[in-house]
């Protein structure tokens, strides 16, 4: 009996200590500029296939971070892991950390509040077969909105947000499987908006889109940046030139090199990166 | 020498299909001139006279309820199980046992179901021959159907709903009820729709279950008998051929309707699926 | 601070969620159980009935199978009559339906034109829906008589009549998942063969048919499964009669037909009995299912 209490009060204490610890590396990361996710020795396994190997970032806040290499590099397998979608694969296992807002997502068992925290937002436009309206309300309502009021300003602020409310203010109620492909992307995108994340993931957002519509896009991502903190995957070089603050580059499931965008292409510090950049592969 | 062959293969070929639809087209038809002359407003809603000139009101609301019991129970079990299966479930040795079981299922003869339903449902849960004892073999045997026609539906939407839908963070149970099943619907239905038919069918089991009380049933308890057996029991009791047609008749329209709508609903599936 | 409550209140309803999630996932996995139940259930009656009379009571399987005698008032229950009768026939019923409704399968999804397909075949898909009861009808009205008088019988009903009726049963469908599986072929395969010079029948049944093994093989299987299992329809036409059949036009009485005459009445070792009989139909289609994929997994190497 004494001693349990012994070993409680002592496991008390530990924890203060603990706490302790934590606020003064919180106070050291203030200081510097402000850290939203940090990925350390980040290892993912299909089965026995390792997908990534020993991944670490720092990705900041209301950055756009952009995330290159060739096809099967996985990028994409880093990017699920941020708000855990490759839990719906089987199999799946992963080592390491991923802090969001100090927060171990693989140790905190709330997906649900990571998911509404970290959006997504697919490579081809996955949108529902509803009503646009339905399509945007979708997330809020799940999360047990139900004032009218409320859901509508939340939709016609999300549509704004995605830049597409003037194209379809006056047919929210019709399907939303008639738009065309950009601006069902940019549904998809206010539909992330939505539910108020704090971090936006994109799988290649623009890979299925026209020209025009990708430079729509690619405006609106460079606007957001001022409310979102922004991961992108792309595979295109000079998107990620154009609309990211920081480029990392993967290669065979590393990261070769993480830097500020200009460097990457500038003057990057590993051969392999320079090869890419410069289109001598992938 | 080859030629001659196939000259005479291709003569088999012909004689084959025009044969079949000789066949077929026979058996219709003789039930149909056969029963014609029966069918009436009276016959169809009429009460059941043993000495005969009565209708067969009482075999049609209790194939009604046979179809009813049955799909209200099995529908919901089905959906749910194709949902585990589909959707909840990992690969392994359970789905195998499962999907081994819903497939001999399928296998197994419907006197077989007879029988089990006679010792099971009417003798040791004491249901007695009955609409209910009856109603609950059918289930088991639609139960398959319903599951491998869900499973398929579910098949068939996009694997993007799902990831979009637990992207915004909703639980599974929300994505499957808003976004997954009613997708799947008209599959399902269709599925729904099939069984009906199988149900409609149904006679060996339904003979050792429900027995054959040519009478309005007053409860889900009492003994009863559906259109198939009614028309079984008339051919062989009194040899009755016209009668037998006529209930053939009103089996062959149901049969024909439930036929139409399951191709309906399925041209809407796949108008759907192809926007 | 508003931040934080406001997270908090979301953590109690996630919670919620999380437990739906649970529960629910366990349910629909007790709906999934239910099926493996209900085939345990299946088989344990119907094998703990049928068992009974010979773990307990002390008859004999072999006499069971092999005795020729069915007389339950006199504690007699031989069911080898029924045996040969069931036999013969699903083999009979097999030699006239696989080939026609092959070929008309064939036909159908190679010869036909577009429009004459489209005719057909739904009407034949129609047919597999009809009650099989109304076969019965249709055979003791039309094929009984007729072979009474062609072949001058006393009655028509007979190992023949059953032959027929449960021939024509099995013709929608196998006729409707044949043509499908036809139909799946890939367009390749006939054009290489026309174009090195085979006619349209020789690649056909050189090279379309033999690509169609699989399918046509599942034609089969469920064409039997109806066959085998047929009561109703049977009774009708079978006549009943408890004698080993020698010949064509001899009264049979099948097993599954046993079961559903006798089922309504019979009472005590009477009745094990035809739960018996039924372990005997139920074994006889599971040595058919097995036979069956093994031909065809050794047809699909």
């Amino acid at each position: 009996m004494s001693t349990a209490v012994m070993e409680r009060s002592e496991s008390l204490v530990m924890e203060e200590n603990q706490t302790v610890k934590v606020q003064s590396q919180m106070e050291i990361k203030r200081e510097e500029k402000a850290s939203k996710i940090t990925v350390k020795d980040l290892n993912l396994f299909y089965g026995e296939k390792q997908a990534l190997y020993g991944v670490s970032l720092n990705i900041r806040e209301k950055e756009v971070t952009a995330l290159i290499g060739p096809s099967g590099c996985g990028k994409s397998t880093f990017l699920r892991t941020l708000n855990r979608m490759n839990d719906l694969i089987d199999g799946v296992k992963i080592t390491g950390d991923i802090m969001i807002d100090r927060e171990n997502v693989y140790k905190n068992n709330d997906v649900i509040k990571l998911r509404t925290k970290v959006g997504m937002v697919f490579q081809k436009p996955n949108l529902f077969p509803m009503s646009i309206y339905d399509n945007v309300a979708y997330g809020p309502r799940m999360q047990g909105i139900k004032n009218k009021k409320e859901l509508n300003q939340i939709v016609e602020e999300s549509l704004k947000g995605a830049a597409i409310w003037d194209e379809v203010k006056d047919r929210l109620k019709s399907s939303a499987l008639g738009l065309s492909g950009g601006q069902q992307q940019r549904v998809c995108i206010a539909r992330a908006i939505a539910m108020k994340p704090d971090v936006i993931l994109m799988d290649e957002p623009t890979s299925a889109l026209d020209p025009i519509s990708t430079l729509k896009v690619e405006e609106l991502i460079t606007n957001m940046k001022k409310d979102y903190t922004i991961v992108i995957v792309t595979h295109n070089m000079q998107q990620a030139a154009r609309i990211s603050d920081k480029t990392a580059f993967f290669l065979n499931g590393e990261v070769v090199e993480f830097d500020d965008t200009d460097t990457i292409f500038s003057t990057p510090s590993d051969q392999r990166t320079e090869d890419y950049v410069t289109g001598r592969f992938g | 020498m080859r030629q001659l062959k196939d000259y005479v293969l291709r003569g088999l070929l012909w004689l084959s299909v025009l044969l079949s639809v000789a066949v077929l087209v026979m058996i219709v038809g003789y039930i149909f001139v056969k029963g014609m002359n029966l069918i009436s407003f009276e016959f169809i809603f009429g009460d059941y006279s043993p000495t005969g000139g009565g209708g067969i009101w009482p075999m049609i609301v209790t194939t009604i309820y046979t179809i009813i019991i049955s799909l209200v129970i099995a529908t919901p079990i089905g959906i749910l199980a194709a949902l585990y299966l589909q959707e909840y479930a990992k690969q392994g040795r359970l789905v195998k046992l499962i999907r081994f079981a819903t497939e001999s299922l399928t296998g197994i003869p419907s006197i077989i179901y007879g029988l089990f339903g006679a010792v099971f449902f009417v003798t040791t849960l004491k249901m007695g021959m009955s609409i209910i004892a009856a109603s609950l073999t059918l289930t088991i045997i639609v139960l398959p159907v319903i599951i491998r026609t869900t499973e398929e539906a579910l098949k068939t939407v996009p694997q993007s709903y799902r990831e979009g839908s637990l992207a915004l963070g909703t639980t599974k149970l929300q994505t499957l009820y808003k976004v997954i099943l009613p997708s799947a619907m008209p599959g399902i239905l269709s599925g729904i729709i099939l069984s009906i038919g199988r149900i409609v069918g149904e006679s060996a089991a339904i003979f050792l279950t429900a027995g054959t009380v040519a009478a309005l049933p007053e409860s889900l308890f009492s003994s009863a008998r559906t259109l198939t057996v009614h028309s079984y029991l008339v051919t062989q009791e009194s040899g009755d051929i016209e009668l037998a047609a006529a209930v053939g008749i009103v089996l062959i329209v149901i049969i024909l309707g439930i036929n139409i709508s399951a191709t309906l609903i399925s041209k809407k599936l796949n108008k759907a699926t192809n926007k | 601070m508003s931040i934080q409550t406001n997270s908090v209140e979301i953590g109690k309803a996630n919670k919620r969620k999380y437990f739906l999630e649970k529960v629910s996932s366990r349910v629909f996995l007790i709906c999934a159980l239910l099926s493996v139940i209900s085939l345990l259930l299946i088989i344990g009656f119907v094998f703990y009935k049928g068992s009974h009379p010979f773990l307990v009571e002390g008859y004999s399987f072999i006499d069971f199978i092999f005795g020729t005698d069915w007389v339950p008032s006199e504690d007699k229950f031989g069911i080898f009559p029924m045996i040969v009768a069931s036999i013969f026939a699903t083999i009979g019923a097999l030699i006239i339906g696989v080939p026609v409704g092959l070929f008309t399968a064939i036909f159908l999804a190679e010869i036909a034109s577009k429009r004459l397909a489209k005719i057909i075949s739904p009407a034949i898909q129609l047919l597999a829906g009809i009650p099989s009861v109304l076969y019965g009808v249709f055979g003791l009205a039309i094929i009984v008589p007729f072979l009474q008088n062609t072949f001058g019988l006393a009655k028509g009903q007979s190992l023949l009549a059953v032959i027929l009726v449960l021939a024509i049963m099995m013709l929608p469908t196998i006729v409707t998942v044949a043509e499908t599986a036809i139909r799946a072929v890939p367009n390749t395969y006939r054009e290489g063969s026309l174009a090195l010079g085979v006619s349209q029948i020789g690649t056909i049944f050189k090279v379309v048919v033999p690509a169609a093994k699989s399918g046509i093989m599942t034609a089969i299987v469920l064409g039997l499964g109806r066959a085998i299992g047929e009561t109703m329809a049977v009774i009708l036409v079978a006549g009943n009669s408890l004698i080993v059949p020698t010949s064509l036009t001899d009264s049979v009485r099948p097993l599954t037909t046993n079961i559903a005459l006798e089922m309504g009445y019979a009472a005590g070792t009477h009745q094990e009995m035809l739960f018996a009989t039924g372990i005997v139909l139920f074994s006889f289609i599971l040595i058919l299912n097995f036979v069956l994929a093994k031909i065809s997994a050794k047809g699909g190497n």
